[in-house]
């Protein structure tokens, strides 16, 4: 049993269920991992709704609905009412193609607090292209019936290298949409979007353009629309505090019922998740190896272990300290103080230094499947 | 920030109190959700779209009758202008 002297659970504040992996979209920096969960393997209707009141159980305030593309599930507004019903808020997570206003209705009715529409870019061609399907149009009638109803709308925009020039314009299609917010999340690199990482990182000059552009924005704004952005990983100086720290604020269910810390800790080799169908969500939450594997300051290395932040930072992210090191206890290889960021230096360097693509280059994309 | 007093504030779309039964009274709003206590669940309360600004501090200097009126209504603006910018409230 590891983890005899962790420091003691404290209760989750989130929920990410997963209803399913099948999705409309292929996005070319998807957060599933790159093996897909089947579609006969999905959780019932009947053990979503006691996990989500086990989770309220547990201190849990919201759940994000999340996928794949949650719609695909029929059972989503009975889902969303077990939610209510337990006390949760409710977020739907969606790319918005399979919704027509009928439909959006119905989880409006079942209580639906919030839904986050995902948009690949601020053009019809090109945000196609990162979605690998005909998408954006639907998304503008999707975010005007949501304007209808009282429910909280964000917007949220995936940038990366192929998109980021299009910042102005998306800021101008938030501003015509109005939502309550809007996040512009950087591509992190894990699952499909580490397969396509050199395509995707944005360029040093890139960046600080972008910030400028965002900080002008979020003042101007302020009081009406939410800006909300980060600096991507691979240029910050520390590392995120990833999901808040391991097992402290956050949970993520599978679509087939596995319960685990973060999108992408199946990478991580040696983890054993356990399954929601065969243990409480306390026990899993309070008890299990996964968990409790990264809890607290015990297997921290030099120089996390007596590193001033690291009650701010938690050592970083362990998936990207598995996939760019080798080594998911190393510190995160992102944070400067890390003796392993050169190798993150040199992938900026390479990034920094190759010439821009002519506009008429065709990239060469891995496009996210569909499960079975 | 200026505040008309006869406006009504009220919670945006998508931000809610949780239940009276919880426990732990809180402002639910997307991705975040603030603890509340005290004079923080009372403001929040009235902004129902009913009260107007000036209720809301008249009310609350009632129930907070020993502490200045002064103090209270510059507490309640200085909340309110928090709330709006965390984007949790409208002014009709």
């Amino acid at each position: 049993m590891s983890g005899m002297s962790n420091p003691p659970a404290s209760n989750p504040l989130a929920f990410i269920a997963e209803l399913t992996h099948r999705c409309p979209l292929h996005c070319v920096y998807c957060s599933n991992p790159l093996e897909l969960d089947r579609r006969s393997r999905e959780l019932s209707t009947a053990t979503w709704s006691r996990v989500l009141r086990e989770a309220a159980e547990l201190g849990v305030l919201q759940v994000d609905f999340t996928g794949g593309e949650p719609l695909a599930r029929p059972d989503l507004a009975e889902l969303i009412r077990a939610a209510r019903a337990a006390g949760l808020y409710a977020s739907l997570i969606t790319s918005g193609l399979p919704l027509d206003e009928k439909r959006l209705e119905e989880l409006v009715r079942a209580g639906l607090d919030h839904l986050q529409l995902s948009f690949q870019g601020a053009r019809e061609e090109s945000a196609n292209e990162f979605a690998g399907a005909d998408a954006h149009a639907q998304k503008l009638r999707v975010a005007g019936w949501v304007k209808k109803h009282r429910i909280a709308l964000t917007l949220n925009f995936v940038i990366h290298r192929q998109n980021l020039d299009q910042l102005e314009d998306m800021l101008e299609l938030t501003k015509s949409i109005a939502p309550s917010r809007v996040e512009f999340a950087h591509v992190q690199y894990y699952g499909w979007a580490f397969a396509n990482r050199e395509r995707l990182l944005p360029t040093r000059r890139q960046l600080d353009r972008s910030l400028e552009i965002l900080k002008a924005a979020e003042e101007q704004l302020r009081g009406q629309i939410r800006v909300e952005y980060v600096v991507p990983d691979y240029y910050a100086k520390y590392p995120k505090a990833c999901m808040g720290g391991w097992g402290r604020k956050v949970m993520l269910i599978t679509p087939a019922g596995e319960a685990l810390p973060c999108h992408a800790a199946r990478v991580i080799p040696g983890l054993k998740f356990e399954n929601v169908e065969s243990r409480p969500l306390r026990q899993i939450w309070e008890a299990s190896d996964a968990f409790q594997k990264f809890r607290g300051e015990d297997w921290m290395q030099e120089p996390c272990r007596s590193c001033d932040r690291r009650a701010q930072d938690f050592g970083g992210c362990r998936c990207q300290a598995l996939l760019v090191v080798g080594d998911s206890s190393a510190t995160d290889p992102v944070c400067s103080l890390s003796p392993r960021r050169n190798v993150i230096d040199a992938i900026l360097a390479e990034t920094n230094a190759a010439p821009p693509l002519p506009p008429s280059a065709k990239i060469e994309w891995l496009y996210r499947s569909n499960p079975a | 920030m200026t505040r008309d007093p006869n406006s009504h504030p009220r919670l945006a779309p998508g931000c809610r109190l949780n239940e009276k039964s919880q426990p732990q009274r809180v402002l639910l709003m997307p991705e975040r959700a603030l603890r509340l206590s005290g004079p923080s669940l009372e403001i929040i309360e009235r902004c129902d779209g009913r009260h107007t600004v000036a209720q809301i501090i008249a009310e609350l200097q009632k129930i907070y009758s020993k502490a200045q009126p002064q103090k209270v209504e510059e507490d309640i603006l200085g909340y309110l202008a928090l709330l709006q910018k965390e984007r949790a409230l409208d002014f009709e």
